[in-house]
């Protein structure tokens, strides 16, 4: 549950960087995401047609605030979001540093304040950090989205035992690990540590076929998220024969 | 009088936002707007008078990541 919303698809799929329009439209389609990022944007030439298509795929919209550096920033692009898109949902993102993209936790923390008290349900990008993790929560907001890697990255999660870590640690909240998801294995391997969900975009946008990938990637977040449900099997030191020895012939 | 928009200086004869917009030919239901970095909801958007130099941002939807 996300802010009081079932989601039957556990993928959530950027908007960027397609090809072109139509294959944004069937790549939605193929993956079965239910929530689809997007930005705000000076109008440019492409506008009309991504409208189009927001109002046909029938997703839930999760505007971002891609690319500010500032709380302020952050804060006014996401009134000007809610405006536009008639959610509450914003994915909050406070870049820290152009290398690495990384979110600036207390410009984070800040925004995160300001947007809860105004009713917006927020969605912050934010690292593994734990306390971290713990002040947005008191901020008011109800999920978190730790980075996988570096945004646009394809390095996966690069820091599996702080992500199980944080698993373990908010047992309760919805966390959606959020960019560097490169290949569809990786996207399995959040959805079996237990994430609750995994947002991408790069990697199904800039493949060779985006339509094929989109499909995968979905394909892999369901066997993720239904192997974390079934149990999975711990690791062992030594071999365990899965076949059983009673009833084995003597022919020794 | 000039003001900045969308990071373009124009010469503008609107005195209020709503006209501004008017002016240049935006669909005013499908844009958000903000000035010199403050929200402006599209009802005030009448209400909002322009000085000179005021930077005025107009953003609509946009893909996203």
């Amino acid at each position: 549950m996300f802010y009081g919303i079932d989601l039957s698809s556990r993928l959530m799929l950027g908007t960027a960087q397609y090809p072109s329009p139509e294959i944004l439209k069937q790549a939605i389609a193929a993956s079965g995401a239910e929530v689809i990022t997007v930005s705000l944007r000076r109008e440019g030439a492409e506008g009309v047609a991504f409208r189009e298509i927001l109002g046909a795929c029938g997703c839930r919209i999760l505007p971002n605030t891609a690319g500010c550096n500032s709380a302020r920033e952050a804060v006014t692009t996401a009134q000007m979001a809610r405006e536009l898109f008639g959610t509450n949902w914003i994915k909050l993102e406070v870049i820290g540093h152009a290398d690495t993209l990384q979110p600036d936790p207390f410009a984070l923390v800040e925004a995160a304040q300001i947007l809860c008290s105004e009713g917006f349900e927020v969605f912050p990008y934010t690292t593994e950090d734990l306390i971290v993790g713990e002040k947005l929560i008191e901020a008011g907001c109800g999920a978190l989205m730790p980075w996988g890697a570096p945004i646009g990255s394809a390095q996966g999660l690069r820091n599996p035992d702080a992500l199980r870590s944080m698993r373990a640690h908010f047992p309760d909240i919805p966390l959606v690990v959020d960019a560097g998801i490169g290949a569809p294995s990786q996207a399995a391997q959040a959805m079996e540590m237990g994430f609750d969900a995994v947002l991408l975009n790069t990697a199904v946008a800039k493949a060779l076929d985006p339509v094929g990938m989109a499909r995968a990637f979905g394909l892999a977040v369901e066997a993720g998220f239904s192997g974390h449900r079934s149990g999975l099997m711990h690791k062992r030191d030594m071999a365990v024969a899965s076949t059983p020895v009673f009833g084995m012939a003597e022919l020794a | 009088m000039e003001v900045e928009l969308n990071g373009v200086r124009v010469n503008t004869a609107a005195r209020t936002l709503a006209a501004l917009l008017d002016e240049q030919r935006f669909e005013a239901k499908t844009v958000a707007t903000a000035i010199n970095g403050d929200f402006v909801p599209l009802s005030l958007r009448e209400a909002s008078r322009l000085t000179e130099g005021d930077k005025i941002e107009v953003l609509a939807p946009m893909q996203g990541g």
